[in-house]
């Protein structure tokens, strides 16, 4: 088939005039990882200190937790050892009133903002899989599904903001986690939205073995904020100061009105994703070292000192409150769970269904036999002790 | 009390005011009602505001309660249903709409891994009263992703109520219901029955039998049609056709498959001795696996056949031009009340 040459016939009319609504220019991260420690910049000495106290707890908190899964009273524990400036700062960056949305890893955010040490743990030991009320510390359940709570996140800053409360919600994710499609649906309605709400990428090099450059091709993950339009920020994800910094900015600009954040820290795993992973396998010791001299607790306390803010008394003190906590938690850890098995029928729905009341009396019967097997057993057993008595 | 006399006018006024109503109209004013009673509650989904939704259902909800109550979302149905959580967690009562059935798959996660165990993982701390509305099943013509009917995936997991209207009333009813409830409810909108009508007073929607009960739709006394969403109707047909050859069938319409209506369900079989379950869905790992397992346990004695399913074929949905050989009509469901005949009069060979 031939198609005729009609030079000039057609003329398309040109497509309409269009911009996109938001310059991309300032939404674009800096260059380089903002970074406060060592710059000799203007700081609160108070913030700095309880930044210290908290990085020095959240490292005893995270050495407790791995020896507690060793001694296998938890289940498993992803330690964010090397990764606590981050935490501490989520944590403390919040008011009272706002939300944080924490993933699998972020324990020790939750313990930062309050919660009981031992409650936090309840979902890694394995008796409940919220081991605390969200309601009353504001976090939501620490979520296992990749960047699913990320939309949560969004939906609950948008309530506030219809309800006119000021209240921002801070969501932590991973640098795996910005790959599922919820990381992108999450931050497109947040942008739509102008939802007040922050996202904490803690880049920490490794989906559990996968290395950052098979995760993504951007040049970097704060890179993919400008696409939502939304600003994107660069941080030293181990200069706890720097990233309380950071997040400050973008929760104030969220509680004014001014939308969304998108925050990545670029940070490490110092441990293994959890006991049943082998970093070796996937990583140097060379490496691991090179980040062990970047150390967030080791910068903030040589900055302090340098200061003139620290010295050994109050290192030692710090310490000392550390231990404390984490003897609270061993003792919290090592006490036995007493656990109701009849609770397992409770708040699958608000009104037990008829298919459910069946099933609780099946269990109810069953716990009674056994409890009845067990008591005849136990008589035997005396009777039996009885004759060698008699003999 | 009354008598007869004096209920006649108010009945006659009320006779009056009913109007052959189409289906999509009874949610539309269920939800609005819904909206002007609590300022909770919050409509959101693609298409839902300015377009009023594809199949209109939430038309004038957004110019009458502002963008705010009824949302238009992007394009995403897991952030749709994402939002939703964290709109429930901060007290909202989320009604989302899915706008076809397969457009809800990829909100499986956010349904499955938080929508339907936030309750349970949070010992009652946070309830998610969502209702999320999923247009079903075929026989619109509908292309490829338009017409399946998904209800076992969400009947198959704990936490969420999975309910289906056949009938007008029942559609304002059981919507209200599903966005009054603490519970998440699955809210399966027979798509072919949007245009149906029913007499029907929209001034005053009267209150239906509860989430979680079945009605009988017809009643009658040689066997039993269990059945649910946009195979009442055709099971009604099947029922009047089946007279002349003089079976007296039972139309069962289960309106609620979690929680199930054991009782109902139970008493009917035993009545009439025989059964078949009729829907849409594919048979293998369907929900007429379980209801005939659930009516074989509890009647067995009495059952005078197997208990049948007439459903659609194992295979994807089919495309349009081909759905009616897939989809159970009449002459399927006469063919498998004659083979519990069959059934019976062999049993009668083999001594019984």
């Amino acid at each position: 088939m031939t198609v005729t040459a009609q030079t000039g016939a057609y003329r398309p009319a040109p497509p309409p005039q269009w911009r996109p609504l938001t310059d991309a220019a300032p939404l674009l991260p800096d260059e380089h990882p903002h970074r406060v420690l060592g710059t000799g910049a203007e700081l609160d000495p108070a913030l700095m200190s309880e930044l210290y106290t908290q990085l020095v707890k959240g490292r005893r908190y995270n050495q407790q937790a791995t020896a507690l899964t060793k001694q296998g009273r938890l289940a498993v524990y992803p330690s964010s050892t090397g990764q606590e400036a981050c935490e501490v700062a989520a944590a403390l960056v919040l008011e009272e009133r706002d939300w944080l949305f924490p993933s699998y890893r972020d324990t020790l955010a939750a313990v930062a903002r309050g919660l009981d040490p031992a409650q936090a743990l309840t979902l890694l030991r394995g008796d409940w899989h919220s081991g605390y009320n969200p309601l009353e510390c504001r976090i939501a359940p620490l979520s296992t599904p990749l960047a699913t709570q990320l939309p949560h996140a969004v939906g609950l800053a948008h309530a506030a903001r219809l309800r006119g409360d000021d209240v921002v919600a801070l969501a932590l994710v991973g640098d795996g986690g910005t790959s599922e499609g919820d990381f992108h649906e999450a931050l497109n309605f947040a942008a739509v939205w102008q939802a007040p709400v922050v996202f904490l990428v803690q880049n920490n090099g490794f989906a559990i073995s996968v290395p950052l450059a098979k995760q993504t091709a951007a040049p970097t993950l704060a890179h993919k904020a400008v696409g939502y339009g939304m600003p994107g920020r660069l941080v030293d994800g181990n200069d706890a100061v720097a990233v309380h910094e950071v997040l400050a900015d973008a929760v104030d600009r969220a509680r004014r009105g001014g939308g969304p954040t998108l925050v990545e820290a670029v940070t490490y795993r110092m441990e293994a994703h959890t006991n049943a992973d082998d970093a070796t396998r996937y990583r140097g010791d060379a490496e691991v070292e090179a980040w062990r001299a970047h150390d967030p607790v080791a910068l903030l306390e040589s900055e302090l000192t340098q200061r003139g803010l620290l010295d050994e008394d109050g290192i030692a003190a710090a310490r000392e409150a550390a231990e404390r906590m984490a003897a609270d938690l061993r003792d919290g850890m090592n006490a036995e769970a007493e656990l109701d098995p009849m609770s397992l029928f409770d708040h699958v729905y608000a009104e037990q269904t008829t298919q459910l009341r069946e099933q609780a009396e099946q269990l109810r019967a069953e716990l009674a036999a056994a409890d009845e097997h067990d008591a005849h057993d136990e008589q035997a057993q005396q009777a039996q002790h009885g004759q060698e008595d008699g003999r | 009390m009354s008598t007869a006399a004096t209920r006649r006018p108010a009945d006659a006024t009320r006779a009056a005011a009913r109007k052959p109503t189409p289906l999509a109209q009874a949610l539309n004013r269920a939800m609005r009602d819904a909206m002007a009673e609590d300022p909770a509650v919050h409509v959101l989904g693609e298409d839902v505001g300015t377009l009023g939704g594809v199949f209109r259902v939430t038309d004038g909800l957004a110019k009458e309660f502002g963008d705010d109550r009824c949302t238009d979302t992007p394009l995403a149905e897991a952030g749709i249903l994402g939002a939703a959580v964290g709109m429930a967690m901060y007290g909202l009562r989320p009604v989302v709409e899915m706008q076809f059935d397969a457009f809800a798959y990829p909100a499986f996660e956010q349904l499955v891994s938080h929508v339907a165990r936030m309750r349970n993982r949070t010992r009652g701390a946070l309830p998610m009263p969502i209702t999320v509305r999923v247009p079903y099943g075929g026989g619109i013509g509908g292309v490829e992703h338009h017409s399946d009917s998904s209800e076992a995936y969400y009947i198959a997991t704990p936490g969420l109520h999975v309910v289906t209207p056949a009938t007008v009333a029942d559609a304002y009813g059981m919507l209200r219901e599903a966005i009054a409830s603490d519970d998440p409810v699955v809210f399966l909108e027979p798509k072919r029955l949007y245009w149906s009508k029913d007499d029907w007073d929209p001034q005053a929607p009267a209150a239906v039998e509860p989430i979680g009960r079945a009605a009988v739709r017809r009643t009658g006394t040689s066997a039993t049609l269990l059945t649910y969403g946009p195979s009442v109707p055709v099971c009604m047909e099947a029922a009047e056709a089946a007279t002349a050859e003089g079976w007296d069938l039972e139309v069962v319409d289960l309106r609620s498959l979690v929680p199930f209506d054991d009782e109902t369900v139970t008493a009917s079989v035993r009545r009439t001795g025989r059964a078949v379950v009729v829907h849409e869905s594919g048979g293998f790992g369907g929900p007429g696996g379980e209801i005939a397992a659930r009516v074989t346990e509890r009647c067995f004695h009495h059952l005078e056949a197997p208990v049948l399913r007439v459903a659609g074929f194992d295979i994807p949905y089919p495309p349009p031009m081909l759905e009616r050989h897939h989809l159970p009509g009449v002459d399927r469901i006469l063919d498998a009340v004659d083979r519990l005949q069959w059934e019976s009069r062999w049993t009668e060979g083999n001594g019984r």
